[in-house]
């Protein structure tokens, strides 16, 4: 269903992803793995037509992003790792908006915008100004909306971050039921290690832009040597700390190549 | 067709929303309208110009419709900052019909917020030569507000930050207002400014208006005007939504 190879994304002079190969199969729940800056949404925004790779190869369902993206794009859903609702309408609005972009025929499109604003406990301020949400509901809000139309293709950007356990666990339950059911294939990164060994048949660990490891999480946890996937996603990974961003100096080194290019 | 509907549907939306926004963008044309109107109408007049406040009205109204439209196309930014561009960027639609629907949003809100400020020239004193040109004055609004909307779009997919949408206001809109001729007459210019005068878009709007509306101090012909008006709009959109289509997030 999703084919990658030697996918690279570079920013600048700083390589986020770096030679990248992975294949999920039709149907199969993937996990993206990987310390916070490992290059996981960047993968995600160049597989869902955002961003362009520097190089390597995309296949999403036989298609190639670049040059079918309408097609990729009618095939994948998304729910992202960052905001992306519009705060000045309502929950119910955005909804509404989402199954239209999305060719949800209208009357299946407030049937199931009901049951999901209701699974997600969102029905009762349906008509409040997103902007108002907390940071929990609007992130329950995105997932609803993520959930109204259903592609072939799921990609899940940590779901989870900022959710209640009882909101995970509704999250989880939907993505196998999807799964299970309408045979949609799930891509989806998290840091919770016990969520991914729960609902993952396959799982990639990403570290500096380099998958470093792949297989079932049994595999995984064999390959390691260790009982639980969070003690092998330490081994793989090392355990000191990450920034979101690229460290201060490469960041700096780019801003000077910038500055000569600028200058000249 | 349904997503061009539905994104013109939400900057409608957006704008009934935000009434304390829609009351302060009248604040500036108004201003205009009263001070300058009143201020400079004794010259104006005494130089054989006639009726400065009849002037003047229509090219108030343009700037009207000017900001609000190329307000909305750079809105982009906003929805790149909130986020809500890549939900739409990713949808299963062209990204032709979204800039579409988005500029048709944009332009029917400038148009309104244009038809306010005629509602209150006319308050104020302004009066057409015939209620029946309303229409094709209206025509003409519709004409700039998707220009400019287009041309916010345009802009508005290469701005990151806030920094760049006010470089865009101070050097772009402004210029474009003050040399489109709405404050004062593109008749006997010298020969740089008339030539300015001639490449903003802007010009083309107010002079349509002043000519259907028979403000005095026209410059060009009425047909000329809507010409040139409608081949600016059709350009800014072909090149709004090529650089649209180019977004990454
Ligand atoms: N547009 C960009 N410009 C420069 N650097 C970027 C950009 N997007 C992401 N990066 C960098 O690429 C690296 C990977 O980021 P990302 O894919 O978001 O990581 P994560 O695995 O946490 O999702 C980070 O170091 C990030 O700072
Ligand atoms: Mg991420």
């Amino acid at each position: 269903m999703i084919r990658v190879q030697n996918l690279v994304k570079t920013f600048g002079s700083f390589t986020a992803v770096n030679d990248v190969s992975f294949e999920v199969a039709e149907g199969e729940i993937f996990a993206f793995l990987g310390p916070n800056g490992a290059g996981k949404t960047t993968t995600i925004k160049m597989l869902t037509t955002l961003l362009q790779p520097t190089s390597g190869s995309i296949s999403l369902d036989g298609l190639n992003p670049k040059t079918h993206h309408n097609q990729v794009r009618q095939r994948f859903g998304i729910v992202f790792q960052d905001p992306s609702l519009d705060g000045e309408l309502t929950a119910w609005e955005n909804m509404e908006l989402h199954g239209v972009l999305y060719h949800v025929p209208s009357k299946i499109r407030r049937q199931r915008s009901e049951e999901l604003l209701k699974l997600f406990e969102l029905w009762e301020r349906k008509d409040e100004q997103a902007k108002k949400f907390s940071g929990g509901m609007k992130r329950r809000l995105e997932i609803a909306r993520g959930f109204l139309h259903t592609p072939r293709i799921l990609f899940l950007d940590e779901p989870t971050l900022g959710l209640d356990p009882q909101s995970r666990n509704q999250l989880w339950s939907h993505v196998k039921r999807v799964n299970e059911t309408e045979k949609v294939t799930v891509f989806l990164t998290t840091h919770y290690m016990d969520e991914a060994d729960r609902v993952a048949h396959r799982i990639g660990v990403i570290d500096h832009g380099k998958l470093v490891a792949q297989g079932t999480p049994r595999e995984i946890k064999d390959s390691t040597g260790t009982e639980t996937l969070e003690d092998a996603f330490l081994k793989l990974t090392g355990d000191n700390i990450r920034d979101e961003s690229a460290s201060s100096t490469d960041q700096l080194r780019q801003f000077a190549k910038m500055w000569q290019k600028g200058g000249r | 067709m349904s997503a061009i509907y539905i994104l013109w549907w939400r900057e409608l939306r957006r704008y009934t929303r935000s009434r304390a926004q829609m009351i302060v963008s009248l604040g500036q044309p108004l201003l205009y309208l009263l001070v300058l109107g009143s201020g400079f109408g004794h010259v104006f007049q005494k130089a054989g110009m006639g009726n400065y406040f009849q002037f003047i009205s229509p090219g108030v109204i343009g700037m009207m419709v000017l900001f609000s439209s190329i307000f909305s196309g750079l809105g982009l930014l906003w929805d790149r900052q909130f986020g809500f561009l890549k939900e739409t960027l990713v949808a299963p639609v062209s990204r032709l019909q979204i800039m579409i629907g988005r500029t048709l949003g944009g332009a029917t809100v400038a148009v309104i917020q244009g038809l306010i400020v005629m509602i209150l020239s006319v308050l104020f004193g302004f009066r057409p030569q015939n209620w029946l040109a309303i229409p094709a004055a209206i025509g003409f609004m519709v004409l700039i507000a998707v220009c400019f909307a287009a041309l916010g779009t345009a802009i508005g997919s290469g701005l990151q930050d806030m920094q760049g949408f006010q470089l865009i206001m101070n050097f772009l809109v402004m210029p474009i207002y003050f040399l489109s001729g709405a404050i004062f007459p593109l008749t006997n210019q010298g020969v740089v400014l008339s030539f300015i005068t001639r490449l903003d878009p802007l010009s083309y709007g107010v002079d349509g208006m002043r000519n259907v509306l028979g403000a005095p101090n026209a410059a060009f012909n009425p047909v000329v005007d809507l010409i040139v008006l409608a081949a600016f709009g059709f350009a800014f959109i072909l090149f709004g939504a090529w650089r649209f289509s180019k977004i990454e997030i």
